[in-house]
This record gives structure tokens, sequence and C-alpha cells, in this order.
């Protein structure tokens, strides 16, 4: 863990949420502790993968992610102001180059077209990290294993100490090879 | 991946990746030590120009545009192929790019670095870099964005950028899966740079979209770039330069090139780095049929240009293509023509496709044809220029020109041999999205998508 300073630290690291974590070997075990889980009324569980599989996704019924809307605003602000910087430098001092009109938009497109795939490109990051950073921020601090990045899927359901025994009996009646309480 | 064999499971992809970041032996060192002492002569003969100034290369007029500025458009060609493989190849879903495209997109970022010192080193006076950034001089007048060379700026900067953190995005999740193996001083760098990677279903989420998005927008700017380039001398009236056919001639010309490198980079890296179960003959071969493919283009292009230069009874430019072909640089027309014309054709048949010896000799010659090919339209163009007639010196670069184009490639392959040794040279979250996930009822069957 990266020691963070104190306001950042309170932010992200808040105490560890009481829950379980099941470790699984299997994709389709993961699928079918998922559909267990959205049937008993469970919604706030996290799901570990090591890759991005698209019957996750389905079987977590998300949304689609709320990055396309940074990428379009990024890429209409990159071309406004390709559009801005171009023409108001070019009235700004006018000279007749080439015979042509000080604010010609041909040769100016060049320049709106690559400010557009910039800041789409640089906003499409920000709006990632935004919504990592506050999906974990919602999420808190809780448990996690670092065989998750290597080959195993993982389900984490914050419980209640009292609740916790549904929610272990539920992920090893569906296929969890490992269940633990934290 | 081809035929993925039953040994080849998640956690065999994660270490074998993860093992090229050990110890990588004898081999690795001599490399990188040729690499450095390359470098080392580049920056030597930049003191000498520094000192003595820009005299030192070959420059003579007409002809001030030489080899810094086909050094520059070269390794931007080479930079051309990496977004190609990971961003065009992600969109059209093609599975073979995903043991590839990492080598090819950190092949892209050292590239374009590469190429940015160029114009650096050929203005001369280094330190009034800052005169190259849009903002008025000391008169009020802006730059003037009617030129091509304002545009090749933008565009340049623009594609380092998006190259950039294109690369780091999709490290990311790599450095997180070698982050949870790794022990000591790597543990805490890779803990840095995985940014608290853990792999949550809202982490995918947002990193997916954000991914595909990053990819659509790449995709147009890779065929922006070259295309752009290939105004700098379209846009001028230099018979030879003057052609609406530069931009796709161009683009087609920089994937050639570098796929060609991407071939000439992974064919060592895969036998250093015993990547063989990963990277397979399967993925050279289709590396070599994009190189069959672009390379035809590019040849096409030659004939249009010749075949345009006689039909089109302009006697300018007739005389200028005549120039190219038999005058004093018929040597580096007819090696390009060799080169890029005719050498790729060879790809044709299967058993040299598949032959990593002659791939990998065969991408050597292609480099060679396509800096003769930047070389042939820059130098020889202006070379044999008809409008100043009365000047006959004939251009012929120097030590300083050759000793800045070695140091150009000791630091591309400084910085990428250090990359391969240092991060994962092949994604690993993506070749396992081509390996069938591992079921309960029926392990082994094919992926998903």
């Amino acid at each position: 863990m990266i020691p963070l300073p104190k306001p950042l630290h309170d932010i992200f690291r808040p105490p560890p949420t009481a829950g379980v974590l099941g470790v699984f070997t299997h994709l389709d075990a993961t699928l079918e502790a998922i559909g267990k889980l959205r049937a008993a009324g469970h919604t706030d569980f996290t799901v570990y993968s090591p890759i991005p599989r698209h019957e996750i996704e389905d079987a977590l019924g998300q949304a689609v992610s709320p990055v396309r809307m940074f990428t379009l605003i990024g890429g209409i602000a990159g071309c406004a102001v390709g559009a801005w910087l171009t023409l108001w430098m070019s009235y700004d001092w006018p000279l007749v180059v080439g015979g042509k009109p000080i604010g010609a938009i041909p040769p100016y497109v060049v320049i709106m077209f690559e400010m557009t795939v910039l800041f789409g490109a640089l906003s499409t990051i920000l709006g990632i990290v935004f919504n990592a950073a506050f999906a974990a921020r919602r999420l808190g601090t809780i448990q996690w294993d670092p065989r998750f990045t290597n080959d195993k899927f993982g389900v984490f359901v914050p419980a209640e100490p009292a609740k916790a025994a549904a929610a272990e009996a539920l992920l090893k009646g569906s296929g969890a090879e490992e269940v633990r309480r934290g | 991946m081809a035929e993925p064999t039953p040994r080849v499971t998640y956690d065999f992809v994660t270490r074998t990746i993860a093992r090229t970041l050990g110890n990588p032996g004898r081999g690795y060192f001599l490399l990188l030590g040729a690499a450095v002492a390359l470098l080392a002569i580049g920056i030597i003969t930049l003191l000498f120009l520094l000192r003595y100034g820009l005299g030192l290369a070959g420059y003579s007029h007409p002809v001030y545009w030489a080899v810094f500025i086909t050094c520059f458009v070269f390794w931007v060609g080479i930079a051309h192929s990496g977004t190609l493989i990971s961003a065009i190849l992600f969109l059209f879903r093609s599975g073979w790019r995903t043991a590839v495209y990492r080598t090819a997109e950190a092949m892209t970022v050292f590239a374009v670095m590469t190429a940015g010192l160029f114009p650096l080193i050929h203005i001369g006076r280094q330190w009034y870099f800052y005169w190259l950034v849009p903002y008025p001089n000391e008169r009020g007048l802006w730059p003037n964005f009617k030129s091509p060379l304002i545009w090749d700026e933008f565009a340049i900067g623009t594609y380092f950028t998006v190259s950039t953190v294109f690369l780091i995005m999709g490290l990311i999740p790599d450095i997180a899966a070698v982050r949870d193996l790794a022990t000591g001083w790597r543990k805490k760098l890779y803990t840095l740079c995985s940014v608290g990677w853990r792999g949550t279903n809202e982490e995918w989420r947002h990193y997916t979209r954000g991914y595909l998005y990053l990819a659509a927008l790449a995709t147009p700017l890779v065929l922006s770039v070259h295309s752009v380039v290939s105004w700098d001398f379209a846009m001028a009236i230099v018979p030879g330069w003057h052609a609406t056919i530069f931009a796709p001639y161009f683009v087609a010309g920089a994937i050639y090139s570098g796929c060609a490198m991407v071939i000439t980079l992974l064919v060592p890296i895969r036998k250093l780095f015993h990547l063989e179960e990963l990277i397979s003959v399967h993925h050279f071969e289709n590396l070599s049929k994009l190189c069959l493919l672009t390379g035809s283009i590019v040849g096409y292009a030659y004939v249009c240009e010749y075949f345009v230069a006689w039909y089109g009874g302009n006697p300018v430019e007739r005389a200028a293509f005549w120039y190219r072909a038999f005058g004093p640089y018929w040597w580096a027309t007819w090696t390009m023509i060799i080169c890029n014309g005719f050498l790729p054709h060879l790809l044709w048949v299967k058993t040299i496709r598949t032959n990593l010896t002659a791939l990998f000799v065969i991408s050597i010659f292609v480099n060679i044809g396509m800096w003769f090919e930047r070389y042939v339209i820059i130098v020889v163009s202006l070379a044999g220029e008809p409008y100043t007639p009365w000047v006959s010196a004939v251009y012929n670069p120097t030590w300083a020109d050759w000793g800045i184009m070695a140091g150009s490639f000791g630091w591309f392959f400084m910085w990428f041999l250090l990359f391969v040794k240092n991060f994962p040279a092949v994604s690993i979250s993506e070749v396992k999205e081509v390996l069938p996930p591992p079921r309960r009822a029926h392990a082994g069957s094919r992926a998903h998508a």
C-alpha cells in the first residue's frame, strides 16, 4: 500500500467494510454466484476478474460507462479550441499569405482535427480516472486477493457479521474454492 | 493466439510474460551496450554540430532538407504500424494482434520520440526550440497556420501524446498483474505504476469503454499524421513533391516500414525472452501479410508517379523523374525500387512468410528501402529541381549526417530495450482474453467473441 497524505487517506482508505470474499477458479461458477446474489437482492457486491469478460458484464447488467460523455465533450471542446486558436490568431495580426483569405478554413481543419483528437483522448483518460476513482471511493476498503490479477475470479459481498453466514453459503454453493470473512 | 495448447493457461501467460522482467542474459546487455554506444556517437556528433554549426552536415544549395529530414520522416513512418496494430486491428477485433501489439505500440512511442529530435537538430540552434511553439513574436505576429510545418507540429505533438497515453492505458492492468508476482524494489515500482488497479467490475467497465474510444480516436489520427507529414512536401511546388497522391502513398509506406520494423524487433525479442509459445509463426505470417499489402500499395504508387510524370506531359516533372532514375542518384532510386517494389512480393510464398530468418532479412531490407524512399523524395527532388539550373552542386551526406543517424538508432533501441526489460512486453490481459476461459462444465471450449 502506498502511504497517502492524511486528507487523501481519509477519502480513499476508509475503514474496512465487513463482508465475505469468494475466490473462484471458473468463470461459469463466478457467473452462477453473480446470478444467485442478484436473485437474493444483493446490489452492492464487487466482482474481480483478471480480464474483462462480456459474460460478467451481462450477468451484472451494468449500465454503459459514462466515459463516453467525457470523450464527446472533450472532442467537441478540442475542435472549438482548434477553430478559435487558428482564427483568432490569424485575425489578431492580419497578414495575407499566398493570396488566401485571412481566416482560411481548409488549412485550419487540419489543426481543428488534431485538437479534436488530442482533447478527446485526454478527456477520455480523465473520464476513466474520475469514474474509477469515484467507484473505488464508493466501494471503500474491501477485501481483495493478489491472485485476481493472475488467474482467479472473485466476488466480494458486503455483509454485516450477522448476515455473513448466508452470503458465505451462497458463494460456497456456487462453487467458490475459498471463502473468507473480513 | 493461433492454436492455444492446454498448457497455455491464464497462470502460464502471466508467468511467461513476468519472466521477461527477470535476468535477460548476456545477449540483452550486449544489444543494450551497442545501442548506448551508437547513442554516444550521435551525442558527440551533435556536440560538434553545436560548436561548428550545421555546415558540418553536407548541406549545399539547393539541398537544405537532407538526411535529418529524411530520418525524421523515416522515424515518423516507423511509428505508424504500432497504432495500426493496436487501434485499427482492435476495432476490427482481430485476435492475433494481442500477442504483438504491446511491442508495436512501445515502438511507436519511441519512434516518435526519435523523430521529434530531428526537427530540433535540423534547426541548428536548439536553444531556440521554443520558437516552434505557437506564440506571438516580439512584434505580436502569430505563426502562420496556413503552413504545413505548423500542421505537422500539431499532428506529431498529438500523435506522441495520444500514442503514449494509449500505451500507458494498456499497460495498467498488466503492471498490476506483474506487481502481484514481484518482490523488492520492482514491487514498489509496479505498485506506483499500476495506480491501484485491482480488476473490479467497475474498473473494467470504465476501462474497456475508454479503451474503445481511445482506439476510435487513434485510428483517424494515425492516418492523418503521415498525411500531414506528406503535405510538408506536397504543398510545395518542387517537382517530385507536388503531387496529390502523397498522403495515401506516405501512409501506406509508413505502415509498410512500421510492420517491417515490428518483425525486425520481435524476432530477436522472442528468442531472447523465450516467448515462442505466445508469439507464434502465425503472428509473423500475419505481419508479413500486412507488409505485402502495404508494400504492394507502395509499389503501385511508384508506378503511378512515373506514369503521371510521363503521361502528364509536364516537361519539368518529366525531367525530375528522369533525373531520379538515371541522374547521379540512380543508385538510391534503384535501391528503393528493388527493396519496396519487388522485394515484398517474395512474401506471396508461404514458406518465406513462415521462415523467421528470411522474414528478418527481408524486414531489414524493407527498412533500408524505405529510408532511401525518403532520401530520394527529399534530397533527389531538391538536387534535381529545375528552377535554379545554374546551381550544379551535388549533395552528399557527410560523417555528421551519418553520426546523427547512428545516434538516432541508438536512442530508439536503447529506450526500446529498456522498456521490454522493465515492463510487460506482451499484453498479459489481452492474451488471456483470446484464451478459452476456465470453465467447470466443458473445459477447453473456444473463447467467447
